[in-house]
């Protein structure tokens, strides 16, 4: 899979908490390739997370992002079962999304 | 001379031969590195494999002034109308001293304000100054972590909004390898 999500969502004490890992290069356009070009800025603008559909965390991304993002946040409700999802889109209009359950 | 040059080149060869150990080594670690992802893969529920698809975002809500400010107070200024900071100790930030590299730099932010609406990160010496911002629904705890990219060392500026106020606090990681090439 090309751009690959990793969610990890588990419920505790009534506060959901949620990991994911989003396989994105998050080129800042300030690096140079191999051949001695500047790579051109590709990263992840807006990212979305979902519990059952409703938002429960949405965030901009620029190029200072690091490559391969990870967040970590938490949210309160959520049972074991139900549904996450997370998808985000990038400078270039691609997009990516994935759906888990909580654990 | 001949001899000399054919014994010098076998001397290279020797070189090379003691350094390619060397050489397998940053591969080795990538190897280990790939497969400790595989183990983080390989924990990670694949449950939701199959579940329906979540609509993507709207690429148009991405504040793109803010993070095309090079000043945090310009950044701030576009992201949230307003850039007068409440200094707080309210407001946690764990940031490491020192970061050896600063394309992976591991950021939490975590505040204690009540109806916190947003979190934003700032770096001051980065190209451009805002790295990230969050819109935190009612419900959502402020306590988010990430991972930023740091282009030398500065100034690292976490900033809440809560109730139309904005609340900040500050501190500054020393970068010794530089994230942004």
């Amino acid at each position: 899979m090309a751009h690959q999500i990793l969610v990890h969502a588990t419920t505790s004490g009534g506060v959901t908490t949620v990991e994911a890992l989003i396989k994105h290069p998050m080129d800042s356009g300030f690096v140079k390739g191999k051949d001695g070009k500047l790579i051109p800025p590709h990263y992840i603008e807006v990212v979305e997370f979902t519990h059952k559909g409703k938002l429960v965390l949405r965030g901009f991304w620029g190029p200072a992002v690091s490559k391969n993002p990870f967040i970590r946040f938490s949210f309160k409700g959520g049972a074991s079962g139900d549904p996450i999802g997370v998808s985000w889109v990038d400078n270039k209009g691609e997009t990516a999304n994935m759906s888990a359950s909580i654990m | 001379m001949k001899t000399e040059l054919r014994r010098s080149r076998q001397e290279m060869g020797k070189h090379t031969m003691m350094t390619e150990p060397r050489k397998t080594g940053p591969a080795r670690r990538t190897v280990l590195l790939g497969a400790a992802g595989a183990a983080a893969a390989l924990a990670m529920p694949r449950s939701g494999l199959a579940a329906a698809s979540v609509p993507a975002p709207k690429a148009s809500l991405w504040p793109e002034a803010a993070f095309k400010a090079t000043v945090p107070d310009a950044a701030l200024k576009a992201l949230w109308g307003s850039s007068t900071l409440v200094s707080t100790d309210q407001v946690k930030m764990e940031a490491p001293d020192i970061a050896e590299n600063g394309a992976v730099v591991p950021i939490s932010v975590d505040a204690n304000e009540t109806a916190i609406t947003g979190a934003a990160l700032l770096a001051r010496h980065n190209p451009y100054s805002l790295a990230c911002a969050y819109e935190i629904p009612e419900g959502t705890s402020p306590a988010i972590s990430s991972r930023l990219k740091l282009a030398r060392t500065t100034e690292v500026v976490a900033a809440v909004k809560a109730g139309g106020k904005l609340y900040a606090t500050s501190k500054q990681v020393k970068v010794t390898l530089g994230g942004c090439g």
